[in-house]
């Protein structure tokens, strides 16, 4: 099997109008792979529930800019999404399914659960006033 | 037929966006607590035959709506789930508090 290597920058507006044209644009990129419906509909969900956070936390819904990076080496993807935000305090928090610290907004608290229910493995890495950097990684065509 | 959301027999059905994520989510709420409030029905129908995603963001606006629509006695069901929306609904338990067809 030919190796592919393959990766690409972004950068947006945290725009919530902005959250289908990044999971969409992910999802194209990682096409190439050809993953199954499923494996593909993981992507740009977790990829939704990252920048979803970055805009309603990160920037708390004001102006700022989203970074993502994504990589493909072979069969793997690696996807980061950042923003130089608010950051997290406690991460470990952050990721416990239905902890939010928006309840008033209906928040879910299950952003963090999502990604990881949909990718292999998820690190955050976070610092108060200076932002936040979720990596996600996915085999592709590993069932 | 195309509608937005429908009176049927006591139940108001209302069809979900194409796409809801978090900027779906915010339109919707708005939209669906005005129509819950102008029509106090009995049972409440998410319809999703239109929607080809969500995310967790969706779930909050449900869960937020089932609420609502509970605390006068109704009930609530979700239907035309696809494969990706029925895995949303299988990860957050949403398919344990709630109907879905």
């Amino acid at each position: 099997m030919e190796s592919l290597k393959n990766e690409m920058k972004m950068e947006f507006l945290a725009a919530s109008s902005n959250e289908g044209f990044a999971r969409v644009a992910v999802g194209a990129f990682v096409a190439g792979l050809n993953p199954t419906v499923d494996e593909l509909a993981d992507i740009k969900t977790a990829v939704s529930e990252a920048v979803t956070n970055c805009i309603i936390h990160g920037y708390e819904q004001k102006e700022g800019h989203i970074w993502i990076q994504c990589s493909i080496e072979g069969n793997k993807v690696e996807i980061s999404v950042m923003d130089v935000g608010k950051g997290i305090a406690d991460i470990a928090q952050a990721r416990a399914p239905m902890f939010t610290t928006k309840p008033e907004l209906e928040r879910s608290g299950m952003g963090f659960a999502f990604m990881e229910a949909f990718m292999d493995t998820v690190d955050v890495v976070s610092e108060p006033r200076k932002g936040t950097c979720v990596t996600m990684r996915k085999t592709i065509g590993e069932g | 037929m195309d509608y937005k959301y429908k009176k049927e027999y006591g139940c108001l059905i209302l069809k979900m966006p194409a796409e809801l994520d978090h900027h779906a989510a915010e339109f919707l709420k708005e939209e669906a607590d005005g129509l819950i409030l102008r029509y106090p029905v009995r049972s409440l129908v998410f319809d999703f035959a239109d929607t080809s995603f969500m995310d967790s963001s969706g779930i909050g606006v449900i869960i937020g709506r089932c609420k609502n629509v509970r605390f006068g006695g109704g009930y609530v069901k979700a239907v035309h789930l696809n494969e990706q929306i029925r895995r949303v609904f299988q990860i957050s338990g949403l398919r344990k508090i709630m109907e879905v067809e």
